[in-house]
């Protein structure tokens, strides 16, 4: 499995948000994007995601399945938690899980794993900011997706939370998965490749 | 048919917790219809007379008004992102949200006419005939109001662009809806002719609304 | 930074030049015409006396509003389907146009309303349904004025001008099935082969010259708008080349 683009830019409001980005990705390889504020990080994400058009070039995954679009074989762990906060954190999960064609069985584990399972009766309400982001982690846990796009994602996590999340991002990358990470610092991974996105 | 019925019911749920907007429909509905008689007078002639068309535009508001945070909530919070990027069609995902939403604020607002309907002086057949006419009619106004709900998301404003855009598209359903309540009464028209006409309404809304709320949606996420 | 959607709005600016002396000529020759007809060549009505000539406002003030509408639902579909930039401005010009066509419609129906029904407004059906058709108008208009950027509103503007059009015949059939239902049919009418040429020739110049009008508006309101998205495009990256400058 293969994500490439060719010259892919994007236009918002009349005025090029980047242009000319090629990259490509292949099968347990993680890509960076670096860049300051404003510099289309996000966007780029977003439209990886399937969420805005591109404007020009190419956005290709090869080996993907045929049948379904970008966005529907990639996992979108962006600003936002998506998270209900009348829900407990059990039903927040099960929901993402059952609408993403995932198993219920899944949501205890994915609980287990980013350390929530001893409040996952409390309403979502109740969560600090750390464990909102990682209830909203647990989402790609609970249904199996190959393309992992993370905007800013070690954002509110303390040191603990970011260790586990590396180890997610291994896991998933050793299941010959692909991640595209949009972050300012380091991310503890040492392979990975890396562009930069320049301010407008 | 398992991600649409696990969307009803987060949806039933939401609207049933605490934020949930379900008795505020009832509530707005109630208090609106109870607010007429100081406008017009308690003559209690005057109310029979007028007694279906106060709680048809009630019903009306009753349930545009709560469809302004249907997607809003999902938008601010970036649920609606990813059933944007789900498997399952985003028109069913719609029509789904929709279903919630008539179940926990029209229908209520149907279970609330008997009551109401005594102190418009209503008899028991009048009452039942609204009650059946907002049965069959208010799904119309639902999905009508989808579009607004969708459109005021894409344009990021909420508040009264909605009703304003809306309230014009929904003229035909509340001449229908009010003409069979009249007629189940013994207006001058057999009861047959509007109220199958107001059913053709509810079924044609079905089937634009949930389109164009996904479009404008669509275009909101971009 | 590119400037998208540039050179074919520029193409159309060069030809409202070209187009537009000639469209305001044609307007103005239309409309002396067109009055000079409907003043002192058409009759009196042998019931309504003089008062019959605001007909000949009223009648294409109502056509043109509807026919507004449907092409705004042609550049709707324009945006939509082919994301073309122009049908976009064509879109959002055509509505306040079409609003002041159904103002001024309602208007003169009331003041044809007072001498023949002794108030200035009747629920009568074909008035009844351009009051619908007028806030709908002013809803879209709403719609464009609630968010500053024009490519957000724009497909919005768009998704809701389809369903209108859908709707609008639904509207109408609506409104004059309430009306039988609650008063006698309208007195006020125009239209079937009954009507004398005397009277017809007028009407036909005059919607001629309301099209006409329509067509020379909304080309100077579309080259307006151009220019005014050209000028927040500047205003734009002016703004974007001074934070680049400063520290």
């Amino acid at each position: 499995m293969r994500l490439s683009a060719f010259e892919i830019g994007c236009v918002r409001g009349n005025r090029y948000i980047f242009q000319k980005l090629s990259f490509a990705v292949g099968a347990g390889q993680c890509l960076l994007v670096h860049g300051p504020n404003g510099a289309g990080k996000s966007t780029l994400l977003r439209v990886i995601a399937g969420l805005l058009p591109i404007s020009s070039g190419r956005l290709n995954l090869e080996g993907g399945d045929t049948d379904q679009t970008l966005g529907e074989q990639a996992h979108y762990f962006g600003h936002q938690d998506a998270l209900k906060s009348s829900l407990s954190v059990r039903e927040n999960l099960s929901f993402w899980a059952l609408y993403f064609g995932g198993v219920a069985e899944a949501v205890e584990k994915a609980l287990e794993s980013v350390g929530l399972a001893p409040l996952s009766n409390l309403p979502a309400a109740h969560l600090s900011a750390g464990q909102r982001r990682r209830l909203s982690l647990a989402r790609l846990l609970v249904s199996e997706r190959p393309i992992w796009l993370l905007d800013e994602p070690t954002a509110a996590l303390d040191t603990a939370a970011q260790d586990r999340l590396t180890e997610l991002m291994r896991a998933h990358l050793g299941r010959g998965g692909i991640i595209v990470a949009a972050t300012h610092g380091p991310i503890g991974l040492s392979d990975a490749q890396a562009i930069r996105l320049g301010a407008r | 048919m398992i991600p649409l019925s696990a969307l009803l019911i987060r949806d039933v749920r939401l609207a049933l917790r605490v934020g949930g907007g379900a008795l505020m429909g009832v509530l707005f509905f109630m208090t609106v219809v109870a607010i007429v008689p100081f406008a017009v007078g308690p003559d209690l002639a005057l109310l029979h007379r007028i007694g279906p068309a106060i709680l048809w535009v009630g019903a009306l508001l009753a349930s545009l008004l709560t469809l302004d945070r249907l997607f809003a909530a999902d938008h601010e919070d970036g649920s609606l992102d990813l059933l944007l990027m789900a498997r399952t069609p985003l028109e069913l995902a719609i029509v789904v949200k929709a279903l919630a939403h008539w179940l926990t604020t029209a229908l209520p607002l149907v279970g609330a006419v008997p009551v109401l309907a005594l102190f418009l002086d209503l008899e028991s057949r009048a009452a039942a005939a609204v009650a059946l006419t907002l049965l069959v009619g208010t799904p119309a106004l639902t999905c009508i109001g989808l579009i607004g709900s969708a459109l005021a998301v894409a344009l990021h404003r909420g508040g009264l662009l909605l009703p304003v855009l809306v309230l014009p598209l929904t003229v035909p359903v509340l001449i229908f809806g009010v003409s069979a309540s009249n007629a189940a009464i013994g207006g001058p028209v057999p009861f047959g002719a509007p109220f199958t006409i107001l059913i053709a309404l509810s079924l044609a809304s079905l089937v634009i609304g949930p389109f164009a709320a996904a479009a404008a949606l669509r275009h909101g996420a971009e | 930074m590119g400037l998208v959607a540039f050179a074919n709005p520029s193409r159309f600016l060069a030809l409202a030049e070209r187009l537009l002396p000639w469209l305001i000529g044609a307007t103005a020759l239309t409309f002396a015409i067109g009055l000079y007809q409907a003043f002192f060549v058409a009759p009196d009505d042998y019931q309504q006396g003089a008062t019959v000539r605001i007909m000949f406002i009223h009648v294409p003030a109502a056509w043109l509003g509807m026919f507004c509408w449907a092409l705004m639902s042609m550049s709707a579909l324009g945006t939509l389907v082919w994301r073309h930039p122009l049908a976009d401005v064509a879109l959002k010009t055509a509505a306040p146009i079409g609003a002041a066509f159904a103002a001024l419609c309602l208007i003169t129906g009331s003041l044809w309303g007072r001498p023949m029904w002794g108030t200035y407004w009747v629920w009568d059906a074909r008035l009844t349904s351009v009051l619908v058709l007028f806030l709908m108008y002013l809803g879209l208009i709403a719609l464009w004025r609630a968010v500053e950027d024009p490519s957000r509103a724009g497909r919005a503007a768009a998704i809701f001008t389809l369903v209108g059009a859908i709707n609008l015949p639904i509207i109408k059939f609506s409104v004059d099935w309430w009306n039988t239902l609650h008063q006698p049919a309208s007195v006020f009418r125009v239209g079937g082969s009954t009507i004398h040429p005397t009277i017809l020739l007028p009407l036909l110049t005059m919607a001629a010259a309301f099209t006409l009008l329509f067509a020379t508006l909304n080309l100077c309101a579309m080259r307006n708008e151009i220019l005014r998205r050209r000028v927040r495009t500047l205003q734009i990256m002016q703004a974007e080349a001074a934070s680049g400058t400063s520290p």
